[in-house]
């Protein structure tokens, strides 16, 4: 009984941390339909900022998280003013093969600056623990949360209660209706792209400690996100949250009762159902947009 | 980093591949080495991609081969090098693209996929393939003509694994009865796992594995697989890992406070690399894994790692580096003995390979009639102070071993 | 156009990929081989894409039943090819009908779709890994031939004959793909690309007519990836049903010119060259990971100043000198 608890405890952190991951591809895809296959490249170019904060300040991961959030931010909204704004009423598939050569770039760069070794960083806390009663839960995932969870308030603060935020989410309703009521929808956009990358940069200083930082982990977390946003219902941020929850704890009853190489499966498995019975999502408002 | 390369064949290369005079190229069936011209010796390996970071270890043991040896072979040699991007179909093409540029023998290329597609192109041009680094037990199997491999198979990694575990429990007197197997769902992990199921009763090891958990290549979390190990309350873990995944074993096993009596991979990549001594520190320390490795005695090693260590200051010596490094030991050898660049002659050459002094722990290299090399031995390596050190087997230990370890929390 | 010049430049197309080899070193062949395979695989997936608007992200899926299927015969039971390709493309149909049949009949579209094919692509990777029968992560590992065996009967042997086998096979689904587009089969896929709804109103059996498509364009990835496999000599669950090789897959005909039957193969043309080009440059330079930059570069550039693709921007060129007066963009040579 023991182990089941340690096991559902450690797979609700481990969701909260794949929320995180997620949150940035949700907010791009629910204001813009863009389907951000760059998002994991994203995650890991703010886990190089989080190693190297460490690495060369010594500040923690937690306190890198504003630094690589930042970045991104930047890197998102360049990238949305210059190029993206351009393709947001083309196709799917040629906005995918954008995305795949930003990946393809930012991949290259990883591996020309850095090089193929993972990159671990070494402090006390990947080792700490503490213990609730008989649970016991580690640091770095804590902080992870923890980071995750001020991260979420700000942005629901952002959206609600700012001009800007209004804006985005006047954009995400009705393009149309928002640039009729005067708002400049390329600012909006390259806003929007900029926050959702600062999520994607934010995630990945704060879970540079849990995995290991090396040019080729983007994939990975790409397909996470995907699976967890859609899950949870594209666009909606609390449903983020709780598709990544959901996610963690499938995966670890999955590796306790079945077989842990197997685990995948079961989040895709789980994937598959929700695209054909509930497309908006189990926690998305009904009737999803397709 | 840089490689000197001859750029005018790369550019005439590239203005074909650009369209222009594409098919003036002569048809080549054969290479051709023309008297006089240096030795090609082609290499092949997954610098960029998934792989990169092993297949960048080996290049340095090639590059450090072809800056030390290369006067040994006595004719100019030169060495090009080809990227299969972690693509096992790249193989077969990087194999034509050297064996096109005049490449009489090759070197390769570190995945069992690509080895075998190289290998394929190698068999077709009859051109030797060396097999630096490679373990599936296929690749021997396959019918080869051209094929030399100087890397043990799974199932000679796990015989030689089962002789070093048995080693150290008569030297240190400490008998575990249970172990419980972790290992990583890929290639390797499979080659090895299936090793030691078919030779752990055979060889009659006085341990009982009660529990194998398998997980995957991909894993982002190992809580759960590492927590089921734990509950088996077996005396060993034995992980066959990469080396993230081994990280992530280290760190959970912290975390979770699970102190086995020991923790010891038969015949894993891992724990011996500078990524994971770098990630773990202490953590890292006391973890055993049993591995083909250099020779620490021996002087000509102790030179050749002294020179690396020049060479790459923030890098270490380990098996990827100390095995190409070995592939061009024998290649030079080859060629010294054959006095040509024919690749028939240097095939001729490769099979009758004896080399007594090479940095690698094992007998004299030889090949058998499949090509593969049987006499590579197999140590015991512990991590100590993060450095992997030898304790076994006696002959050739530089360490005390440590066990049972240290608890995590006593570090 | 004419009907005849395409049919001319084919012809002349086939002459003389024909009788390269007596030209061209094995090196080049390969090159070429490699090419033929996009080819395959990018018209295939293009009946999907480009003429009924049906986006897949997982065909790697089907190239990997068509490659295990035939692989695993071949191994486990000495099966010849000349069963197990046909067998492979069964499946590769099966499968495209099942998961054609669940995703329209539950009215999954675009970016929905796409994330279903990649969740079932995925799942089935797992499952391949985890599967001792087809040997799991450790892969499958094809005999070697004897030396009295027929490479023929096995198609176990060189490049050259690699070559020849994915010249044909190209062919082969690029006169399939045009017998189809231009009958009234295309007639209905377009109708659906254009606008599904009018479509269904004109009477069009629109979900049968995409179940179709995919089932087609799964047994002709299937076959590719069966030679695929017999090529390389081993499979593995990474490599043939991996993420990765499903962003190949559409890569080139993207790049070459969606809904026209020249554009995957100018795709797999400029593609393939330029991966190696971006390896070559790599290699010289001696910086790892510069391959990887140049390829996403040459990417970016295409896709922004040619967003339709180089195809339809060539022959635009072409007619204007021919015509000045605009010709509709709507002829499928």
């Amino acid at each position: 009984m023991d182990l089941y608890l340690q096991v559902l405890a450690g797979g609700v952190l481990n969701g909260v941390v794949y929320a995180l991951i997620a949150i940035g591809l949700t907010i791009i895809f629910g204001v813009m339909r863009l389907v951000n296959f760059a998002h994991g490249e994203m995650v890991v170019i703010g886990m190089y900022i989080g190693y190297w904060c460490f690495e060369l300040i010594g500040i923690s991961p937690l306190a890198a998280m504003p630094v690589a959030a930042l970045a991104l931010f930047a890197l998102g909204y360049v990238l949305q003013l210059t190029v993206v704004n351009a393709f947001i009423s083309r196709p799917h598939h040629v906005q995918f093969i954008l995305f795949i050569s930003f990946a393809l770039v930012i991949t290259g760069l990883h591996m020309m600056l850095f090089g193929p070794t993972p990159r671990g960083i070494f402090s006390m806390a990947s080792f700490e623990t503490f213990d609730i009663g008989p649970l016991r839960l580690d640091m770095t995932r804590v902080q992870a949360a923890a980071g995750a969870i001020v991260l979420m308030a700000l942005l629901f603060v952002f959206l609600r209660f700012t001009t800007t935020g209004q804006a985005i989410r006047a954009a995400a309703d009705s393009r149309i209706g928002a640039e009729v009521i005067g708002i400049r929808i390329n600012r909006v956009f390259a806003i929007t792209a900029g926050i959702g990358m600062a999520c994607a940069g934010a995630a990945g200083a704060l879970v540079a400690p849990m995995f290991d930082t090396h040019p080729f982990l983007a994939p990975e977390f790409t397909l996470l996100a995907f699976i967890v946003v859609i899950i949870g219902g594209l666009g909606s941020i609390p449903g983020a949250i709780a598709g990544g929850i959901l996610i963690g704890i499938v995966e670890a009853l999955a590796a306790v009762m079945i077989n842990p190489s197997m685990k995948s499966m079961f989040s895709y498995a789980l994937l598959v159902l929700v695209l054909l019975v509930r497309p908006a999502g189990l926690f998305g408002a009904a009737g999803g947009r397709r | 980093m840089t490689t000197k390369h001859e750029w005018d064949i790369s550019r005439r290369r590239l203005l074909q591949a650009a369209g222009a005079a594409a098919l003036s190229a002569p048809f080549i069936g054969r290479p051709v080495w023309a008297q006089g011209k240096p030795v090609k010796i082609g290499v092949i390996l997954p610098t960029s991609g998934v792989l990169a970071a092993p297949g960048q270890a080996s290049l340095r043991g090639v590059e450090l081969g072809a800056k030390l040896l290369s006067e040994k072979a006595g004719m100019p040699v030169e060495f090009v090098y080809a990227d299969t991007e972690s693509v096992p179909e790249n193989g077969r093409v990087a194999a034509e693209r050297l064996i096109q540029d005049g490449c009489t023998l090759l070197i390769g290329a570190w995945d069992t996929g690509a080895t075998i597609s190289a290998a394929q192109a190698a068999e077709q041009a009859k051109v030797p393939i060396l097999v630096n680094i490679a373990s599936a037990p296929q690749i021997t199997e396959q019918g080869f003509t051209q094929l030399f491999r100087n890397f043990p198979p799974a199932t000679t990694l796990v015989y030689n694994a089962v002789a070093r575990i048995k080693d150290l429990f008569a030297h240190t007197g400490v008998q575990p009865k249970t172990a419980v197997l972790l290992h990583v769902n890929d290639t390797f992990g499979k080659g090895v796992t299936g090793g030691i199921n078919a030779l752990w009763d055979k060889l009659d090891v006085p341990i009982e594995i009660v529990d194998q958990i398998s997980y995957d290549l991909r894993a982002r979390d190992l809580s759960v697989e590492v927590a089921k190990a734990k509950a088996t309350g077996a005396d060993l873990l034995m992980p066959v890992t990469r080396v993230n995944d081994a990280i992530l074993i280290v760190r959970e096993m912290v975390r979770q406070n699970y102190n086995p009596m020991g923790i010891i991979g038969p015949g894993s990549p891992g724990p011996y690399e500078k990524a994971f001594t770098d990630a773990t520190g202490k953590y890292g320390d006391q973890y055993m894994v049993s591995v083909p490795w250099y020779d620490p005695t021996r002087d000509l090693t102790k030179q050749t790692i002294a020179s690396f260590n020049k060479e790459y200051p923030n890098e270490r010596f380990e098996l990827n580096v100390g095995f190409s490094y070995e592939a061009v030991e024998i290649a030079v050898d080859a060629l010294s003995r054959a006095q040509s660049g024919e690749p028939a002659a240097i095939h001729d050459a490769l099979k009758t390979t004896d080399l007594k002094d090479h940095v690698m722990y094992g007998g004299p290299i030889v090949f058998n009639e499949k090509g593969q090399n049987p006499n590579i031995g197999g140590v015991m390596l512990q991590n100590q102070d993060s450095e992997p050190l030898v304790i076994g087997p006696q002959e050739i230990a530089v360490a005390e071993p440590i066990f049972p370890m240290t608890p995590f929390q006593d570090r | 156009m004419t009907r005849t010049l395409p049919l001319a430049a084919s012809a002349a197309a086939l002459l003389v990929f024909g009788f390269a080899p007596l030209a061209l070193s094995p090196y080049w062949l390969s090159l070429l081989t490699i090419i033929f395979f996009y080819v395959c695989v990018g018209q295939a997936w293009n009946l999907m894409m480009g003429y009924t608007g049906i986006l897949s992200l997982g065909n790697s899926l089907f190239l990997g039943l068509g490659g295990y299927v035939t692989a695993v015969l071949a191994s486990r039971y000495g099966v010849v090819p000349w069963i197990g390709l046909p067998l492979g493309a069964l499946v590769g149909a099966a499968m495209g009908v099942v998961i054609a049949w669940l995703g329209f009949r539950f009215s999954v579209r675009g970016v929905y779709f796409a994330l279903l094919t990649i969740a079932f692509a995925e799942f089935f990777r797992l499952l391949f890994d985890n599967w001792d029968y087809v040997g799991g992560a450790g892969g499958v590992f094809l005999p070697s031939l004897g030396p009295d065996e027929s490479i023929l009967l096995h198609l176990r042997g060189s490049g050259l004959l690699f070559y020849y086998a994915f010249l044909v096979l190209a062919a082969a689904v690029t006169a399939i793909s045009a017998l189809l587009v231009n009958g009234r089969h295309g007639f209905f896929w377009r109708a659906i690309r254009e606008d599904e709804e009018a479509a269904r109103a004109l009477g069009v059996r629109a979900r049968s007519m995409k179940i179709l498509v995919v089932a087609i364009s799964g047994a002709m990835t299937a076959v590719a990836g069966g030679l695929f496999g017999l090529m390389n000599g081993s499979l593995f669950p990474d490599s043939m049903l991996g993420m990765g090789m499903s962003i190949e897959i559409i890569i080139a005909p993207i790049i070459g010119g969606l809904g026209t039957l020249v554009g995957p193969i100018v795709g797999a043309f400029f593609v393939v060259p330029v991966t190696e080009i971006a390896n070559d440059v790599g290699q010289h330079v001696g910086i790892f990971g510069l391959n990887t930059f140049v390829y996403g570069v040459m990417v970016f550039l295409v896709i922004v100043f040619l967003p339709e693709g180089i195809w339809p921007r060539l022959r635009r060129l072409a007619t204007r000198r021919q015509r000045p007066d605009e010709t509709d963009g709507g002829s499928d040579a």
